[in-house]
C-alpha cells in the first residue's frame, strides 16, 4: 500500500504572526509559512490507511526550498517516510492548473500510488482546484469530502464515508476502484479502536521520531529538467487564470481604533450603554 | 462476540504490579497487552513512597527490570527512624531492625517517573511478543460470555478477548467489583494517605539530613501532633524533594471530622520538622490516596473465571505496625499471576490460572504477610472498646507511665519485631496513647524552629492539573443529605468545612419556612482517591481516559 499525501506551505494568518503593508498587502518575507491546516486532515487520512494497511507514506509540496520545514512539519504528524519537494524558479507565481500539472508528473515519476490524499482547499487561494485538477491530471477516480474511509487490499478497492452539504448534511458511501485521488474534508476524523491499530501508531511515531531528526536527508527535491516538464506549461507562462482585481484586506481587529473608557467614569460608561442599546435587541 | 479483538493476556494497569505481571508474561513468550488509563503511566498513581525488596519474596522489582534502582527510584533509604512527638517533646526509636528484616535493599520513589520508566521497559519486552503497552485507555468493564468473564471493555477500543485478564488496575479497581470480588464499602477497611512533596536541593538533603547524595532516609511520626486521630506521618528523602505525608485508619478521619490537609500541615510545620525543611518552603505536589488496610480485606481467593487481581485491586497492602508496604507485594503478585498462567497453559488447562495463583499467594507467604494469623486471633481482644478503654487508661496512669519509663528499652525492641508489629491493634492507644506517652515520659525537647508557611488548600488545588469532568461527572451523589454524606465535606482530601471551592461542600437549603443541611458536589478538584465512595453515598467510576488529575510527581 502505498500513499502520497499533498501539502503546501501558506502564510501563518495567525494574528500577532501575519504581516501586512501598509496598504494592506501580505508581506510573504515577514509572514512565516506554515503548513496548510487543512492539509491535517489529508495527512490524518494518510496515516489511518498505513496504520491499517501498511505500506508506506511519501508527502509532495510544491514550492520554495522554504517549504522542506512544512515536510518536516508532516513528517511529524503522519510518520512520513520520504518526502518530495517540487521546486523550481519555472514553478513561480502558478496557477491551480500549471500547479496541478507539475504536481501529477512528478506523482507519476515517483510512481503512481494507490492513493493520492489531499486537503481541502489551501488557506491562502482558498480555490479548492489543485487537488481535482491533478486527479484529472492522473485520470483516476476522486472521492471529495471525505469523512471516514477504509481500504479493501484484495479487492483493491477504497470505500469512502463523503459529507454532501444539502439543506441538511448527509453522509453518503461510495466506493472506487484504486488507485484513487481522496479529499479529506475538515470533518475527517481518524478512528482507531482496535489495540493493534494503537499499537501500530505507536511504533510508526517511534520510528519517525529518530528520523524526523534528519528531516533533510529525507528530501528529494525535483526542478522542471527533472520532471521533463516544459517550461511553457509550467509556473506563470503555464497558468491561463487572469486575476481582475484584488480587494484589500481589512485590518486586523486589534489594529482597528479603540475608545477606551474607565469602568469607574459613570458618564464614559453611559455613553457606552447608549450607544450598545440600539444593538440590544427587545425595545 | 466472534469478532472483538483477540490477545493471550491482558493487564490493566501500568503499575508495579501491571509492569511486573506483564514482564513476566513476555518473557515467557505470551502475547500481552498492557492498558493505563493515564496520559503517561504514573500519572493516575500515588504512593507513599517506599519500595522494598524482600528477600523472601519470589519476585522483586530489580529481578525483572534489571536497571531498575538506577532509573526509576529516588535514593537508597538506609535509615529509618520512629519520631514519638508530644507537644514540643521528641523521643525518637530506630527501626533498624523492622527496616532491614527481609529486605534486600528499599528505595524512595515518585510514581510518575518511576512508573513512566517501568512501561517504558514493558512496552518494549511485550512488543517482542505481539504485544505492547497503550496509555490513555480506560478499561470500563469486563467482557462476559454466557455468564463467564472472557475480556474487557474499554471507552476508547473495541472489546477485547483475552485467556488472562490481570486487573492491577489500583485501590478502586473497577474490574474487581465488576466481577463481585471487592465489597470493602466500610471505612475501617481503609487508610487514607496525603502528601506533599517539597522542594529541596540535592545538596540541601544530603546537609540537613547528614547523608551521602546516594544515601536516604525514612522518618515516621507519631503522637500528640494529629489531633487523637489514629495514624501517623512520614518523611522520606527523594533525589531534590522530600516526600512528606500522613496515613490515617479512613473510620478515625471520618469519626474526628478531621480535615486531612490540616493534619498534614500539623506535621509541615510542627518544629520538630524545622530541621529538615529548606529555608524556603515550595510544595511542588499535594495529592492524595486511599489505601486497603490488607489485615481486613486482602482478597484470599483473589480470581474469578480468566481474571486474576493483583497489588492494591487484590487489598495487598501490609501495614507492619508504622512501615507500609504495598508496591513490593504488587510486584510479588504481578509475578506470581503470571507464573500462575504460564505453568496452566502448559497443562492445557489456562482456566485453572486463578487456582494456582491463589496456591501461589498461599504457599509463597504472601497471603500471611498480609493476613497474619496472630492478628486475626489478638483482634476480638485487642480492638474490643472495653479492653482499649482499659489498656488506654492503664497507660495514661502512673503505673503505665512508671512502667514505660522502667522499660524504655523495651520499646525499641517492640518497634523493631515483625513479630509483634502484626499483632499492632488498630487502635487509639497503639498510635495516640503510648507514642505520646513515650514521648512525654523519655522525650527531648524540641530545639529546632520551623517557619514553613505550608501552601491553603486552595492554593493546593490550583496547582493540580485537572481535565475537567464537566456535564459528564464521575461521581454521582445519590443521598445529598448531610446524614448521608456529610463526612466527605471533611474526610475529602481537597474539600473542607466552610470552603467551598473544592469537591464537597455543605450547604443550607431553606424553602418554605424550613432549612435543610445538604451536601453539594463540584468535582473539579477530585484527586481520584475515592474517599467519598466509601465515606459517602456515591456511585463513583474512574474518570475517562486522560480526564481527570494528572500528577507530576505521584
Amino acid at each position: 500500500m502505498h500513499t502520497v499525501v499533498l501539502t503546501k506551505g501558506v502564510p501563518d494568518f495567525r494574528e500577532g504572526v501575519v504581516s501586512f503593508d501598509e496598504d494592506g498587502h501580505l508581506e510573504r518575507g515577514n509572514t512565516p509559512t506554515t503548513m496548510n491546516p487543512n492539509d491535517e486532515h489529508a495527512l490524518r487520512a494518510a496515516l489511518q490507511t498505513r496504520v491499517r494497511h501498511g505500506g508506506q507514506v511519501d508527502v509532495m509540496s510544491m514550492g520554495p526550498p522554504g517549504y522542506k520545514d512544512v515536510l518536516r512539519e508532516a513528517m511529524e504528524s503522519v510518520y512520513a517516510d520520504d518526502l518530495y519537494l517540487v521546486s523550481d524558479k519555472q514553478f513561480a507565481a502558478a496557477d491551480t492548473w500549471a500547479t496541478a500539472i507539475t504536481l501529477a508528473t512528478a506523482i507519476q515519476h515517483r510512481g503512481e500510488p494507490d492513493l493520492v490524499f489531499a486537503g481541502f482547499k489551501t488557506a491562502d487561494g482558498e480555490t479548492g482546484h489543485t487537488g481535482p485538477q491533478t486527479c484529472w491530471c492522473l485520470d483516476v477516480p476522486i472521492i471529495t469530502h471525505v469523512v471516514a474511509l477504509d481500504v479493501d487490499q484484495e479487492e483493491e478497492r477504497v470505500r469512502a464515508k463523503r459529507l454532501v452539504e444539502g439543506d441538511v448534511s448527509e453522509i453518503e458511501t461510495v466506493e472506487a476502484p484504486m488507485p484513487a485521488f481522496i479529499v479529506a474534508d475538515p470533518e475527517f476524523e481518524p478512528s482507531y479502536r482496535t489495540a493493534r491499530d494503537r499499537l501500530e501508531r505507536k511504533r510508526l511515531r517511534a520510528d519517525a521520531r529518530d528520523r524526523a531528526e534528519t528531516a533533510e536527508e529525507h528530501v528529494t527535491m525535483w526542478d522542471h529538467s527533472e520532471l521533463n516538464l516544459d517550461p511553457d506549461y509550467v509556473g506563470l507562462d503555464g497558468s491561463p487564470t487572469i486575476v481582475s482585481s484584488v480587494d484589500p484586506i481589512p485590518k486586523a481587529p486589534s489594529e482597528r481604533e479603540a475608545t477606551v473608557v474607565d469602568p469607574d467614569d459613570a458618564d464614559g460608561m453611559s455613553a457606552v450603554v447608549d450607544e450598545l442599546a440600539p444593538f440590544a435587541g427587545g425595545d | 462476540m466472534t469478532d472483538a479483538e483477540q490477545f493471550e493476556a491482558v493487564v490493566v494497569g501500568a503499575g508495579p504490579g501491571g509492569a511486573a505481571a506483564a514482564a513476566v508474561l513476555a518473557n515467557n513468550g505470551i502475547e500481552t497487552l498492557v492498558l493505563e488509563r493515564g496520559v503517561e503511566a504514573g500519572s493516575k498513581n500515588v504512593s507513599g513512597g517506599l519500595i522494598y525488596a524482600e528477600q523472601s519474596a519470589a519476585y522483586t522489582v530489580d529481578d525483572l527490570f534489571p536497571e531498575f534502582r538506577e532509573g526509576a527510584s529516588e535514593r537508597p533509604v538506609t535509615r529509618n527512624h520512629m519520631d514519638n512527638i508530644a507537644g514540643e517533646t521528641v523521643h525518637t526509636v530506630d527501626l533498624k531492625g523492622v527496616h532491614e528484616h527481609d529486605t534486600e535493599w528499599c528505595d524512595s520513589v515518585l510514581r510518575r517517573p518511576m512508573d513512566a520508566w517501568l512501561a517504558e521497559r514493558v512496552h518494549e519486552m511485550t512488543a517482542e511478543t505481539g504485544g505492547g503497552l497503550l496509555t490513555d485507555v480506560r478499561v470500563n468493564g469486563l467482557l462476559w460470555d454466557d455468564g463467564e468473564i472472557v475480556g474487557v471493555t474499554c471507552d476508547e477500543l473495541d472489546p477485547i478477548r483475552a485467556d488472562l485478564v490481570v486487573a492491577a488496575d489500583g485501590v478502586n479497581s473497577e474490574l474487581a467489583r465488576a466481577a463481585g470480588l471487592m465489597d470493602w464499602d466500610e471505612p475501617d477497611e481503609w487508610f487514607q494517605g496525603v502528601k506533599a512533596v517539597v522542594d529541596v536541593e540535592p545538596d540541601v538533603i544530603d546537609e540537613r539530613f547528614g547523608i551521602d547524595e546516594d544515601e536516604g532516609v525514612a522518618r515516621l511520626f507519631g503522637g500528640d501532633l494529629f489531633d487523637g486521630v489514629r495514624g501517623g506521618g512520614f518523611l522520606y528523602t527523594n533525589r531534590d524533594s522530600l516526600s512528606i505525608g500522613t496515613v490515617f485508619h479512613l473510620d478515625s478521619l471520618a469519626d474526628e471530622r478531621a480535615e486531612p490537609h490540616e493534619l498534614l500541615d500539623n506535621l509541615l510545620t510542627h518544629p520538630h520538622l524545622g530541621q529538615w525543611l529548606p529555608d524556603e518552603y515550595e510544595e511542588r505536589e499535594y495529592s492524595a490516596k486511599l489505601v486497603p488496610d490488607s489485615k481486613k480485606v486482602a482478597h484470599g481467593s483473589p480470581h474469578r473465571d480468566r481474571l486474576l487481581l493483583v497489588g492494591d485491586a487484590a487489598g495487598q497492602m501490609q501495614a507492619q505496625g508504622p512501615i507500609i508496604k504495598g508496591m513490593n507485594h504488587a510486584v510479588n503478585a504481578g509475578g506470581l499471576a503470571a507464573e500462575a498462567y504460564v505453568e496452566a497453559k502448559s497443562r492445557n488447562a489456562p482456566h485453572r490460572a486463578g487456582e494456582r495463583y491463589e496456591t501461589k499467594l498461599r504457599e509463597e507467604g504472601v497471603m500471611d504477610k498480609l493476613r497474619p494469623t496472630r492478628y486475626e486471633l489478638s483482634r476480638p481482644l485487642s480492638e474490643s472498646g472495653v479492653v482499649t478503654g482499659a489498656l488506654d487508661g492503664l497507660a495514661r496512669s502512673a503505673v503505665g507511665r512508671f512502667g514505660v519509663r522502667a522499660v524504655g528499652g523495651l520499646t525499641e525492641r517492640v518497634f523493631n519485631s515483625p513479630f509483634a508489629l502484626g499483632m499492632l491493634p488498630d487502635t487509639h492507644t497503639s498510635y495516640v496513647t503510648v507514642p505520646t506517652i513515650l514521648a512525654e515520659e523519655l522525650g527531648e525537647p524540641v530545639t529546632s524552629e520551623n517557619d514553613a508557611d505550608p501552601p491553603t488548600l486552595e492554593e493546593r488545588i490550583g496547582e493540580l492539573t485537572y481535565d475537567t469532568d464537566v456535564g459528564n461527572p464521575h461521581i454521582e451523589l445519590r443521598d445529598n443529605s448531610y446524614e448521608a454524606s456529610g463526612v466527605a465535606v471533611t474526610a475529602c482530601p481537597v474539600s473542607a468545612d466552610g470552603f467551598g471551592g473544592g469537591c464537597y461542600r455543605e450547604e443550607t437549603v431553606k424553602s418554605n419556612g424550613s432549612e435543610e443541611r445538604v451536601v453539594s458536589l463540584d468535582t473539579q478538584p477530585c484527586v481520584e482517591c475515592g474517599t467519598c465512595a466509601v465515606v459517602a453515598d456515591t456511585t463513583w467510576t474512574h474518570p475517562r481516559g486522560g480526564k481527570g488529575v494528572e500528577y507530576d510527581q505521584g
